[in-house]
């Protein structure tokens, strides 16, 4: 983990309610996809979990949706602008234990963690299939960046008004090891239709790093830590 | 040079700052960051008799100036705390723990005192009578007067080490309980623990914590805990460790001016992991600019 100071190279919108950040800072700390990032945000206590949509040498792309007041005062940030983070933590996907030909599921803002693992797995050499869900049209984003990495890419819609209609769980049959993030219900739905893979979980946390035990949730080993000894979990460990 | 040394009843420490229970788990998540031997001590993450998996998530929420938290006493239990948690920390800091213990019964204060009593590496007890988060226990003992009074008879049986009793703020008078812990042998006064709050999830129409409640600490509640030290020193004769929402080198001088000997860092720790290192860096110079010479020289000088 360290402590600090990025600046604002971008801050805009890309779906509805959801921004995209581009930051400029040391991101030497942050060693594995999957890993998160703690914002200062100014006029609020405590700081905010935000999954690493990628990194580039010292330029640091988030992804956030609107959720609350903290997040909200997040948008208006302008560029140029610093703001204190927290990077590195979390324990991130292990890349080792994929196999060549695995699924990549995505809900929501569960999406932009799956972008930097992806561009991991192309270097690797390995064929991710790129499954996303959001509930309707305007929420879709990144399907051209995903594109761009050359993966078969599926998107479903809730309501239909974009891709195929469903949830990203239909494609499941064909696949045996998932890599996934998004809400719980979407984790447990992929779960059942998968043998083995890799799940981030989300929750509200205190500081990040595993001092408060906050974000503490069972596991089959025992009480786990979601944003130290988590947020990803692999297939065996998890209990529902 | 500036003497921020202090003492604790019979425990010395090189100078006041300890990070507050609850807020820096067994010293590990830390120990990457910064030498935790600069501390002054370290109050370990409240241990129970039994191992405790800790309430239902969410356990946190956003507050102005601060948080609110419903862990519930998430911990390992006293066998593997004191087995695998205090050797593995004294491994890393090498000077004299405050051991923060909480029962569900008088008996159990007994147990835990008895079991930290044994271990080499704790210099203290502070006796967590104030948990707002936990059922049948916790803050039920602290906001009694009797029962803070009979669980520091039960502790003191068991040990010969200074044994702190430590308060909750979520009482009508909070010198009748200090009082009540020093008439039954208490070696010093620990306050305060978190505020009972509670926030509401609009959109849901539900309250953001599973638990309903939880305990409001950070930089909001520090003029309570000010407030509430003064009282204290003014009430009894034994020395105090000042916590609630210090923040700043500047905010431990008036804790320590409204009568603490040593002061505890709580939720900071959280959002700022280096605060503790810092605010030590900025402590002498602090004191240099206000012409203090020892820390000795300023506690509880407000009348």
């Amino acid at each position: 983990m360290k402590e600090r100071e990025f600046k604002i190279l971008e801050n805009r919108p890309l779906a509805k309610d959801v921004y995209l950040m581009k930051m400029d800072g040391d991101c030497s700390a942050i060693q594995r996809p999957g890993q998160f990032v703690e914002v200062e945000i100014p006029g609020k206590y405590l700081r905010r979990p935000i999954s690493v949509c990628d990194v580039e040498g010292d330029q640091l792309t988030l992804i956030y949706k609107v959720l609350g007041q903290g997040t909200e005062l997040l948008s208006y940030k302008e560029e140029g602008e610093y703001l204190s983070l927290l990077t590195g933590l979390g324990n991130g996907y292990d890349l080792r234990k994929v196999p060549d030909h695995p699924v990549l599921c995505g809900g929501g803002v569960g999406v932009p963690p799956l972008y930097y693992l992806c561009k991991k797995l192309v270097q690797e050499k390995k064929h991710p299939y790129v499954a996303l869900g959001f509930r309707t049209k305007e929420d879709v984003f990144f399907e051209e960046e995903f594109r761009a990495l050359s993966v078969p890419i599926n998107i479903t819609t809730e309501d239909g008004s974009y891709g195929a209609k469903g949830f990203v769980t239909s494609i499941l049959g064909q696949h045996d090891y998932a890599l996934c993030c998004g809400p719980e219900p979407m984790l447990k739905a992929v779960y059942q239709g998968v043998k083995d893979g890799q799940f981030s979980f989300e929750e509200r946390m205190g500081c990040g790093f595993g001092a408060c035990m906050g974000c503490s949730r069972k596991m089959k080993t025992g009480m786990k830590r979601i944003c130290k000894d988590g947020p990803v979990f692999s297939y065996d460990e998890i209990v529902w | 040079m500036v003497d921020l040394r202090t003492k604790l009843s019979s425990l010395d420490l090189d100078n006041p700052l300890i990070p507050a229970s609850g807020c820096y788990g067994f010293g590990q998540d830390f120990a990457p960051l910064y030498d935790l031997n600069i501390l002054g001590s370290i109050s370990f993450k409240g241990t129970t008799v039994e191992p405790r998996e800790g309430n239902a998530l969410p356990r946190i929420a956003e507050c102005p100036m601060g948080m609110l938290n419903s862990v519930g006493l998430q911990n390992p239990g006293v066998k593997v705390v004191v087995e695998e948690e205090l050797p593995a920390l004294k491994k890393i800091f090498h000077k004299p723990l405050v051991a923060n213990i909480s029962g569900f019964s008088f008996d159990e204060f007994s147990i835990l005192a008895e079991e930290m009593d044994k271990v080499e590496n704790v210099g203290l007890l502070e006796v967590n009578i104030s948990c707002p988060n936990v059922h049948n226990g916790g803050m039920a003992f602290g906001t009694d007067a009797k029962n803070v009074a009979e669980v520091c008879k039960r502790v003191k049986e068991k040990t010969k080490k200074p044994v702190y009793m430590k308060l909750s703020p979520n009482v009508t008078d909070i010198t009748e309980m200090a009082k009540a812990a020093e008439a039954a042998g208490a070696d010093g006064i620990s306050l305060i623990n978190t505020l009972l709050g509670m926030r509401i999830d609009i959109k849901r129409r539900r309250p953001v914590l599973a638990n309903k409640v939880g305990g409001y600490s950070g930089p909001g509640v520090f003029p309570i805990a000010l407030r509430m030290v003064y009282q204290v020193r003014k009430a009894v004769q034994i020395p105090i460790i000042g916590m609630g929402g210090i923040a700043s080198a500047e905010d431990v001088i008036e804790m320590m001016m409204a009568g603490a000997s040593a002061v505890e860092i709580g939720a900071e720790n959280l959002v700022h992991p280096y605060i503790c290192r810092d605010i030590l860096e900025n402590l002498p110079i602090l004191c240099e600019e206000l012409g203090i010479s020892s820390l000795q020289e300023i506690i509880g000088i407000i009348d």
